[in-house]
C-alpha cells in the first residue's frame, strides 16, 4: 500500500487539549503502526501497569467491553488500538469533523473532565442522543482517575424498534 | 486521498482480515481463508457513504453476502469527493474506510454503469438476491419564480459541483465580476458556497478546488454576499461549526442586524442545545462590540457576508436587454407558530437586492430511477420503512434517497446501519428467498459489452486516484482532480 500524508495539522488534533498528557503526534503513531507495527506492540507490552487504566464500554447492543488504554491516550486511540468493535467509531479519525466517537460518561468522571473547547462542543451538537455528559472520545485523553470507568456508546439510531437482535445473523468480528 | 492508509484503517482491515475476507495476499489472509462461498448476492446502487456504509455493515456482520457496487460514474464516494468542501480535506478522512471496503475479496466496484440506462432494475433483480438503492439525491429543489432560468443564476448543486470537478459541471464558469452575490437558503451548502466565494486565495490554493474555479474565485470582484432565509433566525438550517467558520473568516466581516435578534433572548430558555448554542453565536456577533482580534480583522476587512431572514424569494429580475440577472425581488414574510415548525407567510411587502449572481441554495432532491421501483414525488424520496422499499420485497434503499437530502455523513452512516440490519433480519428469517443461486455481476459483465459500457474496476480508480494526486503535489495541492470522464476512462484502461 502506499502512502501519503495529510497535512500534518490535520492528524495533530488528537489530544492537544490536555495539558497534562503530551499531544499526541497521530502522524508518529501512524509510521508506528504501519511499517513496524510490531515494534508498536511490544513497546506497548513493556509499559508498566500504572501507566495503564481500565476502561470499560458498553456498546450499542448493551455488551460490556473491558479493556485497558495507556495514561495520555484518548479514547478514540483505546477503540483503535484494541480493535474495539465499535460500528463507525471515529470516521473522521480524530479530527472534529464528524461526531461518530461520541461517548456517554458517568456524573462524577463527566465532571472531573478537562472542559470542552468551542470547538468540540460544535461537534458534539451535532450527535445522536446528545446527553448532558456527552463527549467526543477523540478529545478524550486517559488519565489515573479515569481507572475502572464506563462510557457507553450512544444508540446510533433513533428508532428503538431498529436495534434488532442480529446474534444469529453476525459472525462477531 | 484513497492512495494512503492510516492506522484506523489498519485496523478496520485487521478486523476484517481476521475473518477471512481481504482481497490482498497477506499471509494472515491466506491462513483463515477457509470460508463458505458467498451464497447471497446482494448489489448496491451508488458508491457514495449511503453505498460503502451498507456494503461495509453487511460485509462484516455476514460472510456469505457478495456485494457488487454500481456507481454512475468513472470515480467512486458521491458527494465525499464532489459535495464537502474543497477545504474540509478532514471529512474526507471516512474514504480511507470506504476504500478497505471495496478491497475486500467479496466487494466488487463498477464504476461508469448508470443503473436505469446501462442496466435496467428489472436485469439488477434477476442478478441479485437483494437490490439496495443509494443513489442519492441528484436533482435540485427549483425556486418556481420568473427568471430562474437566466444567465447568472446557479443552483447550488451545480456550483458545488463546478468547484468540486464533477465532470457534468466542469464548464459552468460564473461569472463572478459583480460585487454582489446573493445566496437563498441558509443550509450548510449554502454557507459553503459563500465560503468558497470569501475565502482568501492562499488558503484555497492548498485545498483541493479543481484549478479553474481557483483562478475564477482568484478574479473574482465578489465583495458581498447576502444569504436569504424565508424564515427567522431561529430556524437557520445550518450549523454552528460552519457559522463559526464564517465568523472567524480572514479578510471578511460579518454583517448581522441586531434587530433580526431583539426578543430572541426569551426563547432561548426552551430550546435544545445545539440550537440554542447557534443562536446565541448569531446574537454574539449581532449584538456585542466585536473585541480584540475580531475587531482588527472586521474593521480592516474588504468583504462581507450578511444573513437577511423573512424574505422569500418571488422574482429574479433581469438587465435591461434581459440577457442576465440584475437583482432579486423578495416578498417580506412574518413568522406564524414558533421554533423549528414556524412557517412563513406573505405580509404583502416586497423588496429588491441587486446582485449579478444569485446562488439557489434550497435544497437537493432525489429523482426516479427506473418505473420499476416506487417514488413519492412530494417526498422526493423512494417510500419505505427503515429502508425497506415499500411493497417491494427483495429491493432496499439507504441515504439521501431513503431519507431525504438531509442529514451529514453520521447521519447518513446510521440510516445505512439501519437498512444493513433490515437486510440481515430478512435473510435471517427467509424472507428474503436465499435458496435458489443467483449469478450476480457474472449475468451482467456480457450484457454491459454488448452495449458498449467498460465499466472501472476500482484498481482502475486507483489509477486516476494516484494521477491526481501527482498533478496535485506539481502544485502543492493534494489533489488536482481530472474533469473529463473520457479522460478518466482512458486512464482506468491503461
Ligand atoms: C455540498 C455538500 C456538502 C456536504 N458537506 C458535508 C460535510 O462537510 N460533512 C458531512 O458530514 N456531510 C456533508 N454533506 C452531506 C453528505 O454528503 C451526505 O450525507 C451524504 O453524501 C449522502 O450520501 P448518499 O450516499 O445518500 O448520497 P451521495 O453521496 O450523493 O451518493 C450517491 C451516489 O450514487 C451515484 N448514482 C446516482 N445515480 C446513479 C445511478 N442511476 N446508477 C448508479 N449510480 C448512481 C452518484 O453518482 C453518487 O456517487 C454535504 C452535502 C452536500 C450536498
Ligand atoms: N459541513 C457540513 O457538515 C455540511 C456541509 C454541507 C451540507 N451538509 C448537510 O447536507 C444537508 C443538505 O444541506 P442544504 O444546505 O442543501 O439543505 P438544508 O439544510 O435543508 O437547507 C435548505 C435551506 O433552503 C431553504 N429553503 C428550502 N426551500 C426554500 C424555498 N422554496 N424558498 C426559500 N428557501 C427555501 C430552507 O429554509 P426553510 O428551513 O425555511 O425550509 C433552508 O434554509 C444538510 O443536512 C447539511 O447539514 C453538511
Ligand atoms: S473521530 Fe470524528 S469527531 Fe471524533
Amino acid at each position: 500500500m502506499t502512502a501519503r500524508f495529510l497535512p500534518v495539522t490535520q492528524r495533530l488534533i488528537t489530544c492537544t487539549r490536555s495539558v497534562l498528557s503530551a499531544p499526541i503526534l497521530v502522524r508518529e503513531r501512524w509510521l508506528l503502526n504501519n511499517g513496524r507495527h510490531r515494534l508498536f506492540s511490544s513497546m506497548t507490552g513493556m509499559l508498566r501497569s500504572e501507566d495503564k487504566v481500565i476502561v470499560n464500554f458498553i456498546n450499542r447492543d448493551g455488551e460490556k467491553i473491558t479493556t485497558e488504554g495507556k495514561i495520555g491516550d484518548s479514547l478514540l486511540d483505546v477503540v483503535v488500538e484494541k480493535n474495539l468493535d465499535i460500528d463507525g467509531f471515529g470516521a473522521c479519525e480524530g479530527t472534529l469533523a464528524c461526531s461518530t466517537c461520541h461517548l456517554i460518561f458517568d456524573d462524577d468522571i463527566f465532571k472531573q473532565l478537562d472542559s470542552a473547547t468551542d470547538e468540540e462542543l460544535d461537534m458534539l451538537d451535532l450527535a445522536y442522543g446528545l446527553t448532558d455528559t456527552s463527549r467526543l472520545g477523540c478529545q478524550i485523553c486517559l488519565k489515573k482517575f479515569m481507572n475502572d470507568m464506563t462510557v457507553k456508546v450512544p444508540e446510533g439510531v433513533s428508532d428503538v424498534r431498529q436495534a434488532a437482535d442480529m446474534s444469529k445473523t453476525t459472525s462477531g468480528i | 486521498m484513497s492512495a494512503y492508509c492510516s492506522r484506523w484503517t489498519l485496523r478496520f482491515l485487521n478486523r476484517l482480515c481476521v475473518s477471512g475476507l481481504a482481497k490482498t495476499n497477506n499471509k494472515h489472509v491466506q491462513h483463515f481463508s477457509s470460508q463458505t462461498s458467498p451464497s447471497v448476492q446482494v448489489c448496491i446502487v451508488g458508491s457514495g457513504p449511503a453505498g460503502f456504509y451498507t456494503a461495509q455493515h453487511l460485509l462484516k456482520s455476514h460472510k456469505g453476502i457478495h456485494v457488487d457496487i454500481f456507481e454512475k460514474l468513472p470515480v467512486p464516494f458521491g458527494l465525499v469527493r464532489f459535495g464537502v468542501a474543497p477545504d474540509h480535506p478532514e471529512v474526507k478522512n471516512v474514504i480511507n474506510t470506504f476504500t478497505q471496503t471495496a478491497h475486500l475479496e467479496r466487494c466488487e466496484f463498477f464504476g461508469n454503469v448508470t443503473i436505469g440506462s446501462d442496466i435496467t432494475m428489472e436485469e439488477l433483480k434477476m442478478a441479485y438476491h437483494a437490490v439496495i438503492l443509494c443513489y442519492g439525491a441528484e436533482g435540485s429543489r427549483s425556486l418556481g419564480v420568473p427568471g430562474e432560468k437566466l444567465s447568472g443564476v446557479y443552483s447550488a448543486k451545480d456550483f458545488v459541483g463546478w468547484y468540486n470537478g464533477l465532470p457534468a459541471n466542469k464548464d459552468l464558469n460564473p461569472d463572478l465580476s459583480s460585487d454582489a452575490v446573493v445566496i437563498l437558503g441558509q443550509g450548510n451548502v449554502a454557507l459553503d458556497v459563500a465560503r468558497i466565494l470569501l475565502s482568501p486565495v492562499e488558503l484555497l490554493k492548498k485545498t483541493d478546488i479543481t484549478q479553474a474555479s481557483l483562478d475564477s474565485v482568484a478574479a473574482s470582484k465578489i465583495k458581498r454576499v447576502v444569504i436569504v432565509g424565508r424564515r427567522g433566525p431561529l430556524q437557520v438550517a445550518c450549523t454552528i461549526k460552519e457559522l463559526r467558520e464564517m465568523v472567524n473568516l480572514p479578510g471578511t466581516k460579518p454583517v448581522l442586524d441586531r434587530r433580526d435578534f431583539e426578543g430572541i433572548k426569551d426563547a432561548l430558555k426552551d430550546i435544545a442545545r445545539p440550537r440554542k448554542r447557534l443562536t446565541e453565536l448569531l446574537m454574539k456577533v449581532a449584538m456585542e462590540e466585536p473585541s480584540g482580534r475580531d475587531a482588527e480583522r472586521w474593521a480592516a476587512a474588504s468583504q462581507e457576508w450578511s444573513l437577511r431572514f423573512l424574505r422569500s424569494p418571488i422574482k429574479i429580475l433581469p438587465t435591461a436587454d434581459g440577457k442576465k440577472v440584475a437583482g432579486i425581488r423578495f416578498a417580506v414574510t412574518t413568522l406564524e407558530g414558533s421554533g423549528e415548525n414556524a412557517k412563513a407567510v406573505l405580509t404583502g411587502q416586497e423588496e429588491e437586492v441587486s446582485c449579478g449572481l444569485i446562488v439557489s441554495s434550497i435544497g437537493y432532491k432525489s429523482l426516479p430511477i427506473d418505473d420499476g421501483v416506487p417514488f413519492d414525488e412530494t417526498q422526493g424520496v423512494i417510500p419505505n420503512d427503515m429502508g425497506r422499499v415499500c411493497q417491494t420485497p427483495g429491493l432496499y434503499c439507504s441515504g439521501w434517497v431513503k431519507r431525504g437530502p438531509t442529514g451529514v455523513i453520521a447521519t447518513t452512516m446510521n440510516d445505512s446501519f439501519e437498512t444493513a440490519r433490515c437486510v440481515l433480519e430478512d435473510i435471517d428469517s427467509r424472507v428474503l428467498d436465499c435458496s435458489m443461486a443467483k449469478p450476480g455481476h457474472h449475468a451482467l459483465r456480457g450484457l454491459l459489452e454488448k452495449r458498449g459500457v467498460t465499466p472501472v474496476s476500482f484498481s482502475g480508480w486507483e489509477k486516476i486516484d494516484a494521477l491526481e494526486v501527482t498533478r496535485g503535489d506539481e502544485i502543492g495541492k493534494p489533489r488536482e482532480k481530472l474533469l473529463d470522464v473520457q479522460e478518466m476512462l482512458q486512464l482506468a484502461r491503461a
